[in-house]
């Protein structure tokens, strides 16, 4: 699998951390919705088909990557900052 | 008289083993069940045979989108222990081991299981403090466990190098003398055969597209072979969990599906005659009977259904084989598969009833489900049939995340790659 | 001795003599054999053994699809087991065993399996050896009983425990265009994309570039197609863009285009030459790849199928043509296809008689009568062999009239005299590598082949591997693929003209001949016909199944000779047609591949070492070292004859009576800078760090999300907007990424960077009732007395000319320093140190004594923070501010995470004044014979010097309300049991009036 870092370029599988699923959304630091918390920390989505992700390009710039990608033909649909800005397309 | 025996064996082969029967059925659905169960891997068909077995529930069904044993029960390193570090797994695996030990019989079907033992080495003081905590946690609740010195361990895997110039020296390691190995396809064979002779329709090429729906209460599925009702609805469908939750409205679950690959060398003579872990990274060992290697290591380590792994981790798998095994970097990587791993919060499955009424629900398997597979039928069974769990799956609730009783043996929190 | 070698012919050097053995036996070969092709023209018939009924077996293949000629290959104690001889090129010197035998190839007694027979039908392992229900027998012993000697009759070839002594690489290559396979396609597509000025890899697994024209025997634009292929691979050589491998294989199509390939460098050499590698591991990431794989005969299965002596056609084409070697006399053929008939042609050519030509047809086209009779050989249409004859090796055949649409045989049956039986059964093409690229193939009736899916990935196929078995057809789609690939438009400028005989590319829908006698579908692994339809009356009827039950296709040839007929044997039996039986998917590698290649070079260098910048005065100090993740740290500094205990009891008693000094640099050092880092800092630990002033350190814990302790460590405010963090050793790492995490993608607005500087700063501990003394008669620039240096306070001054930064903080309990300096100065620094320290009896200590005075202090490391407990289970509730949110603040109340039966810590003291262990549990009530109820276990012990007891850190269920309570420690496995009190953690100066000083 390669993954177009938009600022390192296309770059192999093996320099990237998987951190999960993207659509996860943390509360507010001081909710006390422990609801809300629980699903943040233990549920994921977790499709057969295009996934929304974070992974961390940690053996390059150690930036945050939000990856769309499909967990089925393992095809890469976009790639951007997971702080955002800075997407790119790009086919696996 | 068994219908498999050596006597048998003998009598077909004088009459050109014409008279074998098929070992199970393949009949067409009926329009309705007691219970289905959804998935023909190990866990379906062990569910559907204690079902049968231990609580008389013969009306069942057994649902495969492809052909029986095509999951996970097909394409594993066939490892068989219990040398779990908490009381909760070790309890469960443990069960699993005695039903193991008596399995062929059971279901006479030789799944040969074989008790060669497996040895965790240890590579720093730390780690092997580690494991005598492990090994004593076994010997507190009553299963087998030994801590062997760097000799013992040699005279077992004379291959192995415990040179102190190797990167990461032996120091020693915890040896389980009943773990050991079966073979993996003749488990699901077993259960199939043992399943079918007690009156379970095991219906392959038939997969699940929808759920059938009273109110909040799953009535049956949808199948590319029509609609089938139950009274209840049992999934043990391992990697696909997230896939056929989805199909009953749940999206989000405490699981991820990961790739692990396996591999296995061309056939040689008897070289490693137990189950041996590296302890300086992931990577495990054993021979078939048929003289391959056996072996694997770590997850890819992203969500993934493809069945197909990266090059990194094969890379990595090597290495490490060779870190132990400097003699057998001739020896040739023969086959290679991935299957799909239904990762946990906490490493530890699930064995519930629900979360649906009319649902039951067995999955979170992680790498670990071939050698649960007796004990997970055996409590998923009783789970179904008296709609509570038995004390060996009490512990394996969905709720457990949220109520932090999270059973994790790695300790790696919410991290499903690092379990 | 029915194989001989031509007087003249092949491509092999007949002036070069090559000297080798088989067995032990010496024999002479050519330069440019392979092993099989020289024993084959010594006359050798017998080259090994089958897998389970230990049948004696010839040569069926001339290349990687070999299943019956393994052999071990031998350079020195070094052994590399299983390799088809067809792939050992010989060289002066090599020594090759034959398998799987005892004692010889000739005779070997596991043929007795044979008498077994019908009884060792597939499946028969799983109907028996379960032994008896009850008795010593019982449970998995019988079965035990009996694998043990099952395994030690399975297996193929023996491994090795000498190490290997090679070298192998690895390389990463990028290309535009890569090429697999160098017949005409391969070649045609190569050239085409090469000269549109792509990058261009071709990599073909044979020595020789040229695939099928190296043996076709065909023209190619008016001269002996291996010429053309010759000159074609010499006008690539001479291009810049392209690279050319030989030997190497591509054995797995990876997600992103990516390729891996085995290159043999030096395998076929008796010595490598300087600096080459065994083999060269390539992963390829390629622009386009064009498939150009070419395609494999299909054996026929028929009774007798198996004996020495019957072979592949084309194979036996191959060795006449490239080997100048005839593998018989008399050759008789067996067909359902018309490319047998070139076959014959070819061998009559190299100076065999062709006595019979058997064809499962009726009808034969006029061309290939022509070519039956041209090749004097005596054309049997509408027949088929039932029967072979010889022992070791073929002495005739049977056969009888066949109808090829009922399969129904009839008429008398007839005996031909013939020493060689050469059979084709149509042709697969070789589609591994795009079936691993994703799709699934399709059935072609016509071909009656499997053909290649559409592509799933960046590839193209030219030639056979399409089903265009013509070279005419390669070389028209070779050249189309490569100028795709390369980006090109077509061209219309005249292709090479191809001069051959032309022949019907489908063959007949036979697969097998159903007579009396063992018919093999699997060579290897002995699965026969009858074994693929037992498995059908038994159930196992979907492929994998099939494969499963029977291991047909699970040989070293992976089924490349087996799969097709099994599934049309099984498709037979069920009545369905082929393809509703299914295709199995086919996953790397294509070919085996040695796990020393993948490995590379981390083969005897599987991690790096960390070392710190003190690490060579340690070792020259006497230090015995030990691997801490990849770190190396000091153990103890032994003096002669001391035990690790005396000696570290040695060190923490002179540090607490005096000084000691530990190299701490392998702490995980983090620099948090920015506007907002105080605020960053306050969410990540469970303590406020907004309020710490400049030129102040803190102790920190931070919790996982989930609520559970993470880690610790202290964190040091060296500006308003600049921290420094520490972390512990082995968490270094997984901080860092937590951090970022958190910076990157939850508070994004966060002004704050972090970087790790773990590797920037050697820092060392030191600490001691004369830790002070000792820094203040070295550091210039800075006091370090109480005022300027309170406890928690930092200085910057310098020792022996370098900067240091000195933080007064304690792990030990005593009044301690950490000294940082840059790394490159760390040594120069600590050696500085220990000078200084030597009028106060200044010791260096290890691990072990840091250990004991951290255990005498109750101070918690990664063995308690093991990823299971809670701040509250650790008694560092303290530490969590009700004052703002943190991260894990949420979740650490849960039920499960405040139970009262928890695992808390506690102190303990070994009652019988006996060392404890690392992992012993505690029980309240002791059981030796039969050990339960565990209460906990040991996190860490040692002998306390300063308590003059054995003590240990523990994690125990109901934890401080047991302290004063008895209970027994109970570790089976080391055979240590005895009592035990359990008191606080905190051991030795409980109220830190030490380092406080």
């Amino acid at each position: 699998m390669l993954i177009t870092c938009p600022y390192c370029g296309p770059r192999d599988v093996i320099e990237f951390t998987y951190q999960g699923d993207g659509n996860r959304e943390r509360p507010q630091p001081a909710s006390q919705n422990l609801d809300a918390w629980n699903a943040y920390v233990y549920d994921r989505l977790n499709p057969a088909g295009d996934h929304n992700e974070i992974w961390q390009h940690s053996g390059g710039c150690r930036s945050h990557l939000r990856v769309v990608r499909n967990t089925v033909t393992h095809e890469i649909l976009s790639t951007s900052f997971a702080r955002g800005g800075h997407k790119t397309e790009s086919r696996s | 008289m068994a219908e498999y025996s050596a006597f048998s064996l003998l009598k077909n082969a004088l009459t050109g083993n014409k008279d074998w029967k098929p070992a199970w059925r393949k009949p067409d659905p009926k329009a309705s069940y007691d219970v289905i169960v959804i998935g023909g891997g190990g866990h379906g068909l062990s569910t559907a045979y204690y079902l049968a077995k231990e609580h008389g529930i013969t009306n069942v069904a057994v649902l495969e989108k492809g052909w029986l044993g095509s999951g996970n029960v097909g394409r594993n390193t066939t490892a068989v222990r219990s040398n779990y570090l908490l009381p909760q797994n070790t309890r469960f695996y443990e069960h699993s081991m005695k039903l193991w030990e008596n399995l062929s019989h059971d279901l006479n079907y030789n799944v040969m299981f074989s008790q060669r033992g497996c040895l965790n080495l240890a590579h720093t003081p730390a780690q092997l403090d580690d494991y005598a905590r492990r090994g004593n946690a076994m010997r507190h609740l009553g299963v087998d466990a030994e801590l062997w010195g760097v000799g013992r361990i040699k005279r077992l895997v004379p291959a192995l190098d415990v040179s102190g110039s190797a990167r990461f020296p032996v120091l020693g390691g915890l040896m389980q003398p009943r773990a050991g190995t079966a073979r993996h396809d003749a488990v699901a064979w077993g259960y199939a055969r043992g399943a079918d002779r007690r009156g379970v329709d095991i219906i392959e090429n038939c997969e699940v597209t929808g759920f059938l729906r009273d109110g909040d209460r799953i009535t049956g599925v949808t199948t590319t072979r029509g609609e089938i009702r139950a009274r209840k609805v049992a999934l043990a469908v391992a990697g696909s969990t997230g896939h056929v939750m989805q199909l009953a409205g749940i999206s989000h679950m405490p699981i991820e599906s990961h790739v692990l690959q396996a591999f296995v060398s061309e056939s040689l003579k008897p070289i490693v005659d137990t189950v041996l872990t590296f302890g300086m990274g992931h990577f495990y060992i054993s021979q078939s009977d048929k003289g391959g290697l056996v072996y694997g290591g770590d997850l890819d380590g992203y969500n993934s259904y493809a069945q197909r792994g990266s090059l990194p981790i094969v890379d990595e798998v090597m290495s490490e084989m060779l870190a132990l095994f400097p003699g057998l970097a001739r020896v040739r990587m023969l086959r290679s598969w991935g299957g799909l791993c239904d990762m946990t919060m906490d490493g530890s499955p699930i064995i519930t009833t629900g979360p649906l009424p009319g649902m039951y629900l067995n999955c979170g398997w992680c790498y670990g489900g071939f050698k649960a597979t007796p004990a997970s039928g055996w409590c998923f069974a009783y789970t179904i049939a008296k709609d509570e769990p038995h004390e060996f799956n009490a512990p394996f609730t969905l709720d457990r995340f949220y109520r932090g009783l999270i059973i994790d043996d790695k300790g790696q929190g919410a991290n499903p790659r690092l379990h | 001795m029915s194989p001989r070698r031509t007087e003249t012919g092949g491509r092999i050097d007949r002036l070069r003599t090559i000297r080798f053995t088989f067995d032990g036996a010496p024999y002479t070969g050519h330069a440019g054999d392979t092993l099989a092709s020289a024993l084959l023209a010594n006359g050798v018939t017998l080259f090994g053994r089958s897998f389970k009924y230990h049948r004696p077996r010839g040569l069926l293949a001339a290349g990687v699809e070999e299943p019956n000629a393994l052999v071990t290959v031998l350079r020195g104690e070094v052994r590399e087991p299983n390799i088809p001889a067809t792939m050992v090129e010989i060289y002066d010197g090599l020594v090759a065993v034959s398998q799987n035998r005892t004692p010889s190839l000739a005779w070997d007694i596991g043929a007795l399996n044979q008498l077994g027979g019908k009884l060792l039908s597939a499946g028969f392992y799983y109907k028996t050896f379960m032994g008896p229900v009850i008795g010593p027998l019982k449970g998995t012993r019988f079965w035990m009983f009996c694998e043990h000697f099952i395994r030690r009759a399975a297996g193929l070839g023996k491994a090795g425990v000498a190490p290997d002594t090679s070298r192998y690489e690895r390389m990463n290559a990028f290309c535009d265009v890569l090429v697999v396979g160098s017949g005409p396609a391969g070649l045609m597509a190569a050239k085409a994309a090469a000269d549109q000025g792509a990058r261009v890899i071709l990599a073909d697994l044979e020595a020789h570039f040229g695939g099928s024209a190296n043996w076709s025997g065909e023209t190619i634009d008016g001269m002996l197609a291996a010429d053309w292929a010759q000159r074609m691979v010499a006008q690539l050589g001479g291009n810049d863009n392209v690279r050319l491998l030989p030997r190497t294989t591509v054995w797995g199509y990876y997600d992103g285009n990516t390729l891996a390939a085995l290159e043999r460098v030096t395998d076929h050499k008796e010595v490598a030459a300087k600096g080459e590698p065994r083999q060269r591991y390539w992963a390829i990431r390629a622009g386009t790849v064009v498939l150009a794989t070419g395609s494999f005969e299909r054996p026929l299965v028929f009774p007798g199928n198996d004996r020495p002596g019957v072979m592949l056609a084309h194979a036996a084409q191959r060795y006449a043509v490239e080997y100048g070697v005839l593998p018989g006399q008399r050759i008789a053929l067996f067909t359902n296809n018309d490319s047998a008939y070139r076959s014959a042609a070819a061998l009559k050519k190299a100076g065999a008689a062709v006595v019979a030509i058997i064809d499962v047809r009726g009808d034969i086209s006029n061309e290939m009568r022509r070519l039956a009779s041209d090749a004097e050989a005596e054309l049997l249409a509408g027949h088929a062999v039932i029967a072979t004859e010889g022992g070791k090796a073929l002495t005739g055949l049977k056969v009888q009239r066949f109808d090829a649409m009922s399969g129904a045989l009839s008429g008398d049956e007839r005996s031909i005299h013939a020493d060689s039986l050469l059979m084709s059964g149509g042709w697969s093409p070789t589609i591994h590598l795009a079936s691993q690229a994703g799709a699934k193939a399709e059935w072609d009736p016509a071909r009656q082949a499997f053909l290649p899916p559409k592509p799933t990935q960046r590839w193209i196929g030219a030639g056979a591997f399409t089903g265009s078995f013509s070279s005419a057809e390669a070389i028209a789609e070779g050249r189309a693929a490569g100028l795709q690939a390369a980006g090109g438009a077509a061209s219309s400028a005249p292709l090479p003209v191809v001069e051959a005989v032309p022949g019907d590319p489908d063959p007949a829908p036979v697969f097998e001949i159903k007579a009396k006698g063992k018919s093999f579908v699997d060579f290897q692994h002995d699965v026969t016909a009858e074994d693929v339809r037992l498995a059908h009356r038994e159930g196992f009827v979907s492929v994998e199944h099939l494969k499963r039950y029977t291991t047909l296709g699970m040989a070293t040839d992976q089924g490349k000779n087996s799969n097709v007929p099994g599934l049309a044997i099984m498709a037979e039996a069920l009545g369905k047609p082929i393809p509703e039986v299914g295709t199995t998917r086919f996953r790397p590698p294509y070919t085996a591949v040695s796990i020393g290649s993948l490995a590379a070079e981390r083969f005897g260098d599987l991690k790096p070492e960390r070392l710190t910048p003190m690490h060579d005065w340690h070792i020259a100090n006497g230090a015995t070292m030990y691997s801490a993740g990849l770190w190396f740290r000091p153990m103890i500094y032994g003096l002669a004859g001391e035990t690790v205990e005396q000696a570290y009891v040695r060190e923490a008693k002179a540090t607490r009576e005096s000084a000691g000094i530990v190299d701490v640099s392998t702490l995980g050092k983090i620099a948090v800078q920015g506007p907002d880092a105080a605020e960053f800092l306050d969410r990540v630990y469970t303590n406020m760090f907004s309020t710490l002033a400049v030129g102040k350190a803190r102790y920190g814990l931070m919790l996982r999300e989930d609520g559970l302790a993470f880690d610790d460590g202290t964190t040091w405010r060296l500006g308003e907007q600049e921290f420094l963090m520490t972390t512990t050793t082995a968490n270094a790492g997984k901080v860092m990424q937590h951090l970022e995490y958190f910076l990157d993608v939850i508070w994004p607005e966060l002004k704050v960077t972090v970087t790790s500087v773990t590797d920037e700063w050697a820092g060392a501990a030191i600490g001691g009732p004369n830790a002070r003394a000792i820094l203040a008669s070295c550091v210039t620039g800075t006091a370090v007395d109480n005022a300027a240096l309170p406890f928690m306070g930092i200085v910057h001054g310098r020792i022996a000319g370098v900067p240091v930064m000195i933080c007064r903080l304690s792990f030990s309990g005593e009044m301690a320093f950490e000294v940082y300096s840059g790394a490159g100065y760390g040594n120069h620094v600590w050696e500085a140190l220990i000078e200084a320290g030597k009028p106060f009896g200044l010791v260096p200590y290890g691990l072990e004594a840091l250990g004991t005075m951290r255990i005498e202090k109750g101070h918690v490391t990664g063995a308690e923070i093991d990823g299971r407990t809670t701040a509250r289970d650790l008694h560092l509730d303290w530490m969590l501010s009700k004052k703002k949110p943190f991260i894990g603040s949420a979740m650490m109340d849960r039920e499960g995470l405040i139970a009262p039966d928890r695992l808390e810590l506690v102190g303990l003291i070994a009652l019988d004044n006996r060392p404890l262990n690392g992992g012993g549990h505690i029980v309240e009530e002791l059981d030796e014979a039969n050990p339960h109820d565990s209460l906990g276990h040991i996190t860490a012990c040692c002998y306390s010097p300063a308590l003059g007891k054995y003590i240990a850190l523990a994690l125990v269920k109901g934890g401080k309300a047991r302290h004063g309570t008895r209970a027994f420690v109970s570790d089976p496995l080391r055979n240590r049991f005895g009592p035990v009190e359990i008191v606080s953690n905190h051991f030795y100066d409980p109220d830190g009036s030490r380092m406080h000083g």
